[in-house]
């Protein structure tokens, strides 16, 4: 069986600085699995790199085999890859319903369709109405997505990750900023959403990511420097010496 | 914005009526305006408005909808009037046959023909880039459009003639009541048809890009792509505005295409209030009203459009539409009503305040563009000498009285503001 994600000797390089250096990982399908690191160790470049947010400078990424290194976004998402964004992404000036909407649009094969009225396609508008009902936000539907608290532009962010049924969704540091009982929410969110799908996430709060993840990777440095269950990373000497070390330092 | 309903109910719950009844409205007016304003002057106006409304509503396409600031639209609209009038031309000279009434079609797909040659790396950026590219391309095509004489006409243009070609029920559109409802036809179904386009996937895309081009790109559209099926849909209508002006007036100059038409219709959709898909409409519609009744009163008008779209762009970002629907919350309320007199309170002074820095302006045009030794001058029926101290004390007070008062009433209008939009939880019981 092929990996969902598998990342070889990816590299990535601003001017004469190297942020990745050379990250060999395999992600199983199916598998839930966590990144996680010390500050400006390149979590989030790595996300951009197979999101197709930046360009590498040396390596390949593969989605279920298939090289998708320097593709656009949006050939990437069509191919199965969907993300959120470590700082609320969404479109402010649209109602949560149009937003979640949007996610939905392209896997429902609509494209760049004007001539189909979007609000008969009921099949579409349903399946949007489900996905709101998921992440909690009937009540809000109709209001700018702006408008929303914080919490709340973080479950729409979700949604709109997830929404379009991608077989892999990346997740970057989805609790990040929560309250405790937010931060639940968002856990028993995030696990509901991702049933039978592969999930890679970026997390800071250890809780969560060894509450969910099935498997960790540590990135240190543009390097992953173990990549395992959590059971064994936590356990882990040179984790506890590179990262939580490096933590204690901060 | 959304129509959709509750979750459970499909999307068609809202009911049919009540999204047809603007259109019905707007339909029965277009049909009776010329009844209220039968002066040739009023169908003048209300043509020339027809046309701006097309036009200014295909701009916001592109600026309100897409996120497209453009400054070289009139290239559409110009580029559709002028092909519009060649066609014209060839149906008077028997060259082939064509009902002269869907001369406009022509227009439109010249707009879109362009706007696909334009728009396929005009739209590749969004801000400073294609705002950049729009105004070369603008520049580029007024002055080829003094270059290829044979085309463009030269200096005076093309002109036609509309009565030409098979009629329709023998009405050849000679007469203005004739182009009158000719326009108000096409204006109905464009209108029609860029509203619904804003309600399918491509332009509900539009406004995801405009509001977050990024993001669109990681649920599956190129944003390039998006922008180009705006930019094409857009052309298409500035040229069908350019085929009405070409069949109303019978002649398209160079003016048509240059960067003042582009200039003309970026104000009036700014007046109006891109944000809303009537914002343009009603610029057109006031823009034109200033255009030919305050041209008729005082030869400054232009700078009073000026003044008025510094102001807007300075204090109400939305728009003329945006003031009105700031309202809302508080119409619902039912509370409106305890916004008049403190509307009235600062807005009278207001008035006064404004009509001496009229009079100002007035004055001071009068005095630097009247003949040698003439000093008499009237304005708003008031006779009065331009050189004299009266009057400049008067005008003095009027600015400075006005200008006072309506500062001291602003703490309570605001105050009237906020009670009025307060939520209904904090008065009595929970809202809807």
């Amino acid at each position: 069986m092929t990996a969902a994600i598998e990342l070889q000797d990816l590299r990535k390089s601003f001017g004469p600085t190297e942020i990745i250096r050379g990250v060999n990982l395999s992600i199983a399908d199916g598998e839930r699995h966590a990144i996680i690191g010390p500050n400006g160790a390149g979590k989030s470049t790595l996300f951009h790199l197979i999101s197709g947010r930046y360009n590498v400078s040396g390596g390949t990424v593969s989605l279920h085999g298939e090289n998708i290194s320097n593709l656009p976004p949006y050939e990437i998402y069509r191919k199965g890859l969907s993300r959120s964004f470590q700082v609320t992404n969404i479109f402010p000036n649209m109602s949560v319903f149009e937003n979640v909407r949007c996610g939905l649009m392209w896997v429902h094969d609509y494209k760049y369709s004007f001539w189909h009225l979007i609000d008969r396609q009921k099949e579409l508008n349903e399946r949007t109405a489900e996905v709101i009902e998921e992440i909690g936000l009937t009540s809000r539907q109709h209001i700018p997505a702006g408008v929303l608290t914080y919490a709340e532009q973080r479950a729409l962010e979700i949604g709109i990750a997830a929404a379009g049924g991608a077989d892999v969704i990346m997740l970057d540091e989805p609790t990040a900023g929560m309250s405790h009982s937010e931060t639940d929410q968002a856990i028993a969110l995030i696990r509901k959403i991702t049933e039978g799908r592969t999930l890679v996430m970026v997390e800071h709060d250890m809780g969560v990511v060894f509450d969910l993840a099935d498997r960790i990777s540590v990135l240190v440095y543009g390097e992953i420097i173990a990549s395992d269950t959590p059971e064994n990373i936590r356990n882990s000497k040179a984790v506890q010496e590179a990262y939580l070390g490096a933590e204690a330092e901060e | 914005m959304s129509e959709i309903t509750k979750t459970a109910s499909p999307a068609t719950a809202r009911p049919l009526m009540k999204t047809l009844l603007p259109w019905i409205g707007f339909f029965i007016l277009l049909l009776a305006l010329p009844n209220i304003f039968s002066s040739n002057v009023g169908l003048y106006t209300m043509n020339l408005m027809g046309i701006f409304v097309i036009f200014a509503l295909s701009y916001n396409m592109l600026l309100g909808q897409g996120g497209m600031l453009s400054f070289g639209h009139a290239v559409y609209f110009g580029l559709g009037g002028f092909m519009s009038v060649h066609f014209m031309n060839y149906i008077e000279d028997g060259d082939f046959t064509f009902p002269m009434y869907l001369i406009p079609i022509f227009g439109g797909l010249i707009g879109l023909v362009f706007g696909i040659i334009i728009g396929s790396f005009s739209t590749r950026r969004a801000g400073t880039v294609f705002a950049m590219i729009s105004l070369g391309v603008g520049e580029l095509m007024a002055a080829s459009s003094l270059i290829f004489v044979a085309f463009f006409g030269g200096e005076e243009g093309v002109s036609g003639d509309r009565t030409t070609g098979p009629d329709l029920m023998g009405i050849n559109f000679g007469q203005d009541i004739h182009i009158y409802y000719l326009i108000a036809g096409w204006v109905f179904v464009t209108v029609a048809l860029m509203y619904l386009f804003s309600r399918t996937p491509a332009g509900r895309m539009a406004n995801a890009v405009r509001d977050n081009a990024e993001r669109a790109e990681f649920v599956g559209y190129s944003q390039r792509k998006v922008r180009f099926v705006s930019f094409c849909a857009s052309g298409f209508f500035a040229g069908i505005a350019g085929g009405l002006f070409a069949l109303n007036f019978e002649i398209v100059t160079e003016e048509n295409l240059n960067a003042l038409t582009s200039g003309t219709v970026l104000l009036m959709a700014y007046i109006g209030g891109v944000g809303f898909f009537i914002g343009p409409i009603v610029g057109a519609v006031i823009f034109t009203l200033l255009q030919s009744i305050l041209s008729n009163y005082t030869d400054i008008w232009q700078l009073y459009v000026g003044i008025l779209f510094v102001l807007t762009v300075m204090y109400v970002p939305q728009g003329l539409t945006g003031i009105f629907m700031m309202h809302t919350a508080a119409w619902r309320m039912r509370r409106v009503g305890s916004l008049i007199l403190p509307y009235l309170r600062a807005g009278i002074p207001a008035l006064a305040m404004l009509t001496g820095i009229a009079a100002f302006l007035e004055t001071i045009h009068h005095m630097r563009s009247s003949v040698e030794g003439e000093t008499a001058m009237s304005l708003m029926g008031v006779d009065f000498d331009s050189h004299s101290f009266v009057a400049w004390i008067v005008i003095l007070a009027l600015v400075v009285v006005g200008g006072y008062l309506t500062r001291s009433q602003l703490p309570q209008l605001k105050e009237a503001w906020e009670m009025a939009n307060k939520p209904p939880a904090q008065r009595e019981g929970a809202g809807s």
